[in-house]
């Protein structure tokens, strides 16, 4: 005949290949070619997604070294850690004793001093000095600053009141004040990070 | 779509006739916004915001990118920049202010056109979904105003931002990951700044795209009006041209004369003093404060001070902190299911003598006093009016509003919109 070519043509696509039970053999290879096809679109959301987390450099600002012999008993300081305020504080006998004092089951995120501190540095209360409710800075670190109804630290946002091992004790934060990873390398160095 | 009696467009400019035949826009906008749409008769001066709103966005839009002209987004710099726009750049205190404030205008008249929706129910059927639209363009204005005040990098705008990126930190397991993702750091900084002026550029051409959707919707059903009436014939109609061009003209000298107002003589009455500092990332402002417009939804959600657990076994279920959060979305995204929470046959509230009651009496004072709360240091009485505020809000739109549906005794409504405006049904024929 002569017209073949379009009744040939004619039949692809038609269900003129199924077999039986409806499946055609070019079934096989139209899902083969769109799940590579999503598997490919799925792939390219890696880029598009990570680029969004923090980038080489600002994760090589990750570690920050600080000397602590200036500091004297009952004083603290303000460091700067991954860009964000750090606490390092020489507690007195008295605030360790006041934080020991506390009976640690009726705390809201039940923690000792010596599980926030270091072995044989336990005068050195070193915390993110970033409020765990919504991240402002708490206030206490600086002289004259208001540290609050425990003696720690006070968030004036909201009114979180922290206590000398920086635990949450009042206000509406859910948790301690986050202690970094830290090692002191030497007597009064202290490498955050 | 349009009702039969629509005017057709017969080009009568040879230019407009051969124009019209080979891209037929001249058509789409004479049965848009010209002589060839019929809208309700009725419609009151609150019909206008939604061409307010339309200006707005222009307005955003234009004084958006000659901002973007002389902005830096570098964190080393952009506080600078703003200065420098402020004091240098030719009329570029005026572009500032104007964009500032514009913001500002926008919201308020966002607000009086929702609220409009709230009294008329112009969310009820088969207008769902241009108020499902409009609720994502609302979202999509809260995102693009929450990251443009990021961009001067004063003190709110860092304070802000990290407040509010916060927020997804109380997302269980996530949360912190996704916080430093969003960032792209510990706290916000150059890449947060950059990102949020790409998003700030990018978002408004996304709410344009969303209220063409928004408008199309609109023009399948129609305007609804005060009687909430439908249209039934054409003497319930006006063409939208010259009537209500020249009506909507008239609200919006009104409100360039406020707009201009406050642009000219009190440009930062609406912004906070504090944004003149350069943010310090060391320390923190006495009183951090969104803008006001955001001010009744941070108002519930600090109005969370407790966390929710099973009594007596003290066990926690949600912190206090993911509960705000919670709360605070939901506040907005309650509004998606307002179509189907107020089952009443009736729209118009003033045909609605139990709901009216309620919309005045309940719900407006619940948003003043949610305002003003979200705006004051979180103290009590404000803490205690907000617990109580954010409890009636959502009581409103879940309870009282399908009981109110189900028992109330709607008044008499008048058979067309004609008969509503003429007191008769009959069409105006003589001098009337
Ligand atoms: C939905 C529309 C928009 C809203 C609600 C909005 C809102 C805002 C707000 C609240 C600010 C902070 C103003 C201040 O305190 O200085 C701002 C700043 C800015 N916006 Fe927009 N904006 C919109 C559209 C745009 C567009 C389309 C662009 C650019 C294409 C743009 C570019 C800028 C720039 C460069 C700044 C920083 C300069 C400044 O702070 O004055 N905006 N925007
Ligand atoms: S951020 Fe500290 S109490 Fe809210």
């Amino acid at each position: 005949m002569a017209t073949t070519g379009t009744e040939e043509l004619s039949g692809i696509g038609s269900d003129e290949g199924a077999s039986g039970d409806g499946v055609r053999r070019r079934d096989f290879i139209e899902i083969a070619a769109v799940s590579a096809a999503g598997v490919g679109a799925l792939a390219t959301l890696v880029p598009l997604v990570s680029q969004m987390a923090p980038s080489k450099d600002v994760l090589a600002e990750s570690t920050t070294e600080l000397d602590v012999s200036a500091i004297e008993t009952g004083q603290a300081i303000k460091a700067v850690f991954r860009k964000q305020p750090v606490f390092v504080r020489n507690l007195t006998p008295a605030e360790i004793e006041a934080a020991n004092a506390v009976d640690v089951g009726s705390l809201r995120d039940p923690q000792t001093l010596a599980e926030r501190t270091k072995e044989g540095h336990e005068n050195w209360l070193i915390t993110m000095g970033v409020c765990t409710h919504l991240g402002c800075v708490p206030l206490g670190a600086a002289e004259g600053e208001p540290r609050g109804e425990f003696g720690g630290y006070f968030c004036p946002c909201h009114g979180s009141h922290y206590d000398t091992a920086a635990r949450i004790r009042k206000g509406p934060a859910p948790l301690n004040l986050e202690v970094p990873e830290y090692t002191f390398t030497t007597d009064t160095t202290v490498v955050i990070g | 779509m349009s009702f039969p009696w629509a005017k057709n467009y017969e080009p009568v400019n040879p230019v407009m006739r051969f124009f019209d035949e080979k891209l037929p826009l001249p058509r789409f906008v004479y049965n848009a916004v010209g002589a060839g749409y019929p809208v309700p008769r009725n419609l009151s001066y609150l019909w206008n915001f939604g061409v307010l709103a339309g200006f707005c966005l222009v307005l955003q839009i234009v004084t958006g990118v000659i901002l973007a002209m002389h902005y830096a987004a570098n964190a080393g710099v952009a506080f600078n920049s703003v200065e420098h726009i402020m004091r240098d750049v030719n009329w570029g205190w005026l572009m500032r202010y104007a964009h500032a404030n514009g913001a500002s205008f926008f919201f308020v008249v966002i607000y009086i056109h929702i609220f409009r929706g709230f009294f008329y129910s112009s969310y009820k059927a088969p207008r769902e979904m241009i108020w499902l639209i409009g609720v994502v363009i609302f979202l999509l204005m809260m995102a693009t105003a929450f990251m443009g005040y990021v961009l001067p990098w004063g003190q709110m705008s860092f304070w802000g931002a990290k407040v509010i990126t916060g927020l997804f930190g109380a997302i269980p397991f996530v949360g912190e990951p996704l916080q430093v993702w969003l960032l792209g750091g510990f706290a916000p900084d150059n890449a947060a700044l950059n990102r949020f002026f790409s998003l700030h550029f990018l978002l408004p051409f996304v709410i344009a795209g969303a209220v063409i959707l928004h408008i199309w919707a609109l023009h399948i059903p129609g305007s609804s009006n005060p009687t909430g009436v439908e249209v039934k014939t054409e003497s319930d109609t006006l063409p939208f041209h010259p009537y209500f061009t020249a009506k909507d003209g008239f609200g919006l000298g009104v409100f360039l004369i406020i707009y201009m107002a406050f642009v000219f003589f009190l440009p930062n009455y609406l912004g906070h003093p504090d944004n003149y500092i350069p943010a310090n990332p060391l320390s923190t402002p006495a009183h951090i404060v969104p803008e006001w417009y955001f001010w009744p939804f941070y108002a519930i959600l600090r109005a969370f001070t407790g966390d929710l657990t099973i009594p007596l076994l003290g066990i926690q279920i949600i912190p206090a902190k993911l509960l705000g959060v919670l709360a605070m979305f939901s506040a907005i995204l309650v509004w998606f299911f307002l179509p189907w929470l107020d089952k009443s046959p009736v729209r118009s509230g003033h045909y609605r003598p139990l709901f009216r009651k309620f919309f005045w009496f309940g719900l407006i004072p619940t948003m003043l006093v949610l305002f003003w709360c979200g705006g004051a240091p979180a103290e009590e009485p404000y803490v205690m009016l907000s617990q109580l505020a954010t409890a009636y809000y959502f009581a409103h739109f879940l309870i009282i509003l399908p009981i109110i549906s189900s028992i109330e005794r709607p008044e008499r409504l008048p058979s067309s919109i004609t008969e509503a405006v003429l007191g008769t049904d009959k069409p105006a024929t003589a001098a009337a």
